[in-house]
């Protein structure tokens, strides 16, 4: 799956960094410690978080993950979006909270799980 | 291989740019990339703590044959306690600094996890000095 097919399947916003729509999904995390994801996130996988400003954009290029998503219709920084831009990893957002928009990508990724 | 990188305490919105380069530079050497990728994280996690808890800093990393070294020196109130520091929760971290998602204290336990040697010395009102070395 792609992260184009989530933006579709979550009907995600997509803030800034296009150029990695195509990259291909592999898992989730959720957190916002960033610690906690610079030691247990995978690369390929979506980075769900509440934290809007630039150094996620700098965990998230240090991991390769495949797209970022934040929660509660949270936006980014400005330069957050100009870092994710330049790293060409998606910035995208949604009204959910983390529980449940982790259930939604935990579904669509696991459809039997 | 060479490479020197300053550190500025307290410019978050620098922290990364030196792990972001040596990164770069480990890829092209065609290292390994899970010995890149463990060598980011524990880089990573020593260049914010200059940025979160000390004054200024300097990344010295060496690229040999089979190994990545690197040291991280720098100008602050250095660690009173290192085995207290090193415990997987602990953290000094202000508010501010929480409040961002840093100060979980899990950044020298990552270290520890990711390198072949970690060694840390440090002076209580001088600095710190911490060392990362990982074979392949
Ligand atoms: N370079 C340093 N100078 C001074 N104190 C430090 C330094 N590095 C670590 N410490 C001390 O050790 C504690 C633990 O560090 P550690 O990196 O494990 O956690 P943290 O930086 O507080 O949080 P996290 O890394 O999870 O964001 C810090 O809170 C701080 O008190
Ligand atoms: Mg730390």
């Amino acid at each position: 799956m792609k992260v184009s097919d989530l933006v579709n399947e979550l009907s995600l916003t997509v803030f800034s960094g296009q150029a990695g729509l195509d990259h291909d999904v592999t898992g989730g995390y959720t957190s916002d410690l960033l610690s906690d994801v610079m030691g247990n996130v995978d690369e390929g996988q979506v980075w769900i978080t509440l934290q809007t400003h630039r150094n996620i954009m700098a965990v998230a290029s240090l991991k390769e993950v495949a797209a970022v998503i934040l929660v509660k219709g949270l936006e980014p920084a400005a330069d957050t979006m100009v870092q994710s831009h330049e790293e060409g990893i998606p910035l995208l957002g949604t009204s959910l909270e983390a529980f449940e928009i982790s259930g939604r990508l935990y579904q669509l990724l696991n459809p039997r799980g | 291989m060479e490479l020197t990188y300053e550190v500025e305490g307290g410019n978050f919105s620098k922290a990364g740019h030196a792990s972001s380069s040596i990164k770069k530079v480990l890829k092209q050497l065609n290292v390994d990339p899970k010995v890149v990728k463990r060598v980011v994280v524990a880089l990573y996690e020593a260049e914010v703590n200059v940025v979160a808890h000390a004054y200024n800093g300097i990344i010295t990393a060496r690229v040999e044959q089979g190994s990545v070294s690197i040291e991280v020196r720098d100008q602050g109130p250095g660690i009173p306690d290192i085995p207290l520091a090193m415990q997987a929760g602990y953290s000094t971290a202000s508010a501010k600094v929480r409040e961002m998602g840093f100060g979980a204290g899990m950044g020298l336990p990552n270290m520890k996890k990711n390198v072949d040697v970690l060694n840390i010395s440090s002076q209580v009102g001088v600095g710190t000095r911490v060392e990362l070395i990982t074979y392949f």
